[in-house]
């Protein structure tokens, strides 16, 4: 940054905080662009494999970072800003943009270098945030990127006259062929040599002098002029909020300059806007050729059928049943061979290790506990590959479009109809999807219900209890008792998603109706390199993050069922001696403990202990009852020995624990309750982190039990009241 | 009264006037290009009655009616 230019607007540096960068000798550059110019295929291209995913402090805005080396060695830094079609600060994604390129990031010091990626078959709409960029002070590359699709359109950009035009340099690229990479790498080299860009517009006289004295306060406050000069204009338009809050008269000096303007003639909230499109429009005049005929375009027509009246919804619904289903059996084989793995693991270390606490705790506590996170990754897998080519092909924002009145109705966006959907498979991929989600108040509201969606983890559940008690009866002549039941708890689950997310949007997430202004980006192929990086990039994030706390949870629940040992009655057959084990351990007699807390419910303390054990992952339920009802702990669902002891159950005074009322509100409790560490983990995570994401979660959890509770009493209660007793 | 691009029939075109109602939504249409004098073609309704899909400045743009109606037309 050591040129200076002399001109009045364009100088060096930014605002003060901008130094760090000088001192590492490492180059540091930021890709910014419009959505769906190819960028991150860009980002991709440029550094490869050498990619880290992390959030930028504070909030959830997904901060990707990568490297690549430079000819004589060393390494330059690349990250990958959110995709902005302004840097006008309306939405989080725009102030971190805007917040990094200023260098007032925590812990992010201002890039040496910016590649601007424009999309050459829109250079109007694109040029918008490349006249804001230019104004920063801040070296720039502009990559000319998909100027073959343009060509195909018939759109030619004349990239020599556009670098003189901006006095920067462009580098034509085709990132999804990885050409003009190495032009490109070689541009950023010298980007930091040449002039620093400017405003290459002359604002009109009234407007110019209107701005003056808001300029001057952002001076006085520490902001370079030539930054000062783009922030005023800026400030016509919006409150000064983010980072530009608490700065002494700025306001008052905005709404000066407002007044001075409507005055004039102008109207101050468009001005910005019309004074940009106004150059940009010579720019486009001077630089973009069309030829050809200006036909129907391939996504004008591929649009006819998928946006439909008609047929549009009628696709719709089949691709999302193909995706749903596809989660389920797809995954069902691979869910199968981890699991095999798994046990496969704990045997060989079973038998490694001696008989004792280390051996249990290796096998049932550590490899038990990793692999009940580790079966969730071919789900999260399958569904992170269709939601990426849905996004990729362009087709995600046309799901928006098509079901945003829908959502709407429950005060939610089209773009939370996916996350709630993929939630029938696991609520850990369906909470991660939320990041679509641009209002960061509609994707809490997300958040918060996308775990009501009956998950598969809850089908050993719900297979139990429905194949125990549940008398296959055929009603209505096709339909059979137990499908139906099995039917009504989804729908439960749903209905409450739909109902609670409404009370929310209403109450605690509060706002003003938020805008879906969103582009409809024309159809493309998507590129496999890309879309592979983007799966591992979420699996990565869910092992990591979501494993090291179960890893730790487990083992907890595993000492709380081990300890203290019971001394076990000689020749008892192993199913029993596991029964007074378990009885005899801290979550035993914690089940005991609960036992007049879930009473009321009509559960007895063996379902008090299978409860508390599930808290970690809903599945466990089953096996806990397994080992409780001393038929062993690899009991599953469809074990034969485990249903015949439930039925045969019966209590001190003879009666039988379990009837069928008590097993739908069990299963009833199991549609509310969150129970599952891996959400809670990701909840943390994806609320922020830190502190705030675990009071969201926990506040999460306790409605979730509130409101399980609630149900299982009502179902049992109004059951009883009904004559459904025993 | 001034007709607003909710009035504006699919396949039909038009000049905007003005943007209007809360800031933010209005800032990010004009960022967009929907500036006093842009051509703007209502493209198609959604299936459910809305939002509604318009051609600007050669990309394609959904928004829901109650931001359409504070894009005042010629």
């Amino acid at each position: 940054m050591e040129n200076s230019s002399t001109g009045s607007l364009a100088t060096t540096g930014l605002a003060p905080e901008a130094g760090p960068a000088q001192l590492t000798s490492q180059l540091r550059v930021a890709l910014i662009g419009n959505p769906n110019t190819g960028k991150s295929t860009l980002f991709n291209a440029l550094t490869g494999m050498r990619q880290r995913v992390g959030n930028y402090s504070g909030v959830t805005v997904e901060r990707v970072e990568g490297r690549y080396r430079r000819s004589n060695g060393t390494a330059v830094s690349v990250l990958d800003l959110p995709g902005t079609y302004s840097l006008s600060a309306t939405s989080p994604d725009e102030e971190i943009a805007l917040t990094v390129l200023l260098g007032l990031a925590p812990d992010l010091p201002a890039p040496d270098v910016v590649v601007l990626v424009v999309d050459a078959s829109n250079l109007e709409r694109n040029l918008f945030v490349v006249s804001q960029i230019l104004e920063l002070g801040l070296p720039v590359v502009i990559a000319l990127n998909q100027v073959d699709t343009a060509a195909a359109a018939g759109i030619r950009v004349d990239s020599v006259e556009l670098a003189m035009q901006l006095q920067v340099q462009v580098v034509e690229t085709v990132a999804t062929k990885g050409q003009g990479i190495d032009v490109l790498k070689r541009a950023i080299e010298r980007a930091s040599a040449l002039p620093l860009p400017e405003r290459s517009f002359e604002l009109p006289a009234p407007l110019f002098r209107a701005v003056q004295p808001v300029e001057a306060v952002l001076v006085q406050a520490g902001f370079h002029p030539s930054t000062a000069a783009m922030e005023a204009l800026r400030l016509l338009a919006i409150a000064p909020e983010g980072h530009l809050a608490g700065i002494p008269g700025l306001e008052g000096e905005a709404e000066r300059a407002r007044t001075a303007l409507e005055e004039a003639g102008y109207n101050a909230r468009a001005v910005e806007a019309e004074v940009r499109y106004g150059w940009i429009a010579e720019v486009v005049e001077a630089t973009v050729h069309r030829f050809g005929s200006a036909g129907s375009s391939r996504t004008d027509r591929i649009d006819a059928v998928l946006l439909h009246r008609v047929f549009g919804p009628l696709i719709f619904l089949l691709l999302m049943a193909i995706v749903f289903q596809s989660i389920f059996t797809w995954a069902e084989p691979l869910m199968t061979a981890v699991e095999g793995l798994v046990g496969g693991v704990g045997n060989l270390a079973g038998s490694a290790l001696p008989e004792g606490d280390l051996r249990s705790l290796v096998v049932d506590g550590v490899i038990a506990g990793v692999g009940s996170v580790v079966i969730f990754l071919p789900q999260i897998v399958i569904l992170f590959l269709f939601i990426g080519f849905l996004e990729a092909t362009g087709y995600m924002a046309r799901a928006a479009f098509i079901m945003d009145r829908f959502m709407r109705g429950v005060g939610l966006h089209g773009r939370s109809f996916i996350p709630m959907l993929s939630g029938y498979a696991c609520a850990v991929p369906g909470i991660m999807a939320t990041r679509t989600i641009e209002n960061p108040k509609d994707r809490l509201a997300t958040i918060m219900v996308v775990p009501l969606m009956s998950c598969s983890a809850r089908i050993p559940v719900y297979t139990l209890l429905i194949g125990t008690f549940i008398p296959p009866i055929a009603v209505a002549g096709i339909f059979n008792l137990q499908g139906l039941t099995l039917l009504a708890m989804y729908f439960l689950g749903t209905a409450a998603a739909l109902v609670v997310a409404g009370i929310f949007k209403k109450t605690l997430l509060k706002g003003p109706s938020q805008p879906m202004i969103m582009e409809l980006p024309p159809y493309r192929l998507p590129n496999l390199r890309s879309l592979l990086l983007t799966v591992s990039h979420r699996a990565g994030l869910f092992l990591r993050r979501a494993g090291t706390i179960i890893f730790a949870l487990t083992i907890v629940l595993w000492a709380l069922a081990t300890y203290p040992k019971t001394e076990v009655v000689a020749d008892v057959t192993d199913g029993a001696a596991q029964e007074q084990q378990l009885a005899g351990s801290i979550l035993g007699r914690a089940g005991q403990a609960v036992e007049p807390i879930v009473r009321p419910l009509g559960y007895d303390w063996k379902i008090g202990v299978s409860i508390i054990s599930s808290f970690a992952a809903r599945e466990v339920f089953v096996a806990t009852m397994g080992t409780i009802y001393g038929v062993g702990s690899d009991a599953d669902e469809t074990s034969v020995a485990l249903r015949e002891q439930l039925l045969a159950e019966t209590d001190a005074a003879g009666t039988p624990v379990y009837t069928p009322l008590i097993a739908v509100s069990l299963m009833v409790f199991y549609v509310f309750a969150m129970m599952c560490v891996s959400t809670n983990a990701v909840v943390v995570r994806e609320t922020g982190g830190g502190w705030k994401g675990v009071k969201w979660a926990a506040f999460q959890f306790l409605w979730m039990f509130v409101l399980a509770y609630s149900a299982a009493f009502v179902v049992y209660r109004g059951g009883l009241l009904l004559g459904f007793a025993a | 009264m001034s007709r607003t691009l909710v009035s504006i029939q699919p396949g039909e075109s038009a000049r905007v006037a003005s943007v209007g109602g809360e800031a933010g939504a209005a800032r990010r249409l004009m960022d967009l290009g929907l500036i006093r004098g842009t051509p703007i073609r209502v493209v198609r309704v959604a299936p459910l009655g809305d939002p509604i899909e318009v051609s600007v400045r050669g990309f394609m743009l959904s928004l829901r009616r109650a931001e359409a109606e504070h894009v005042v037309v010629d």
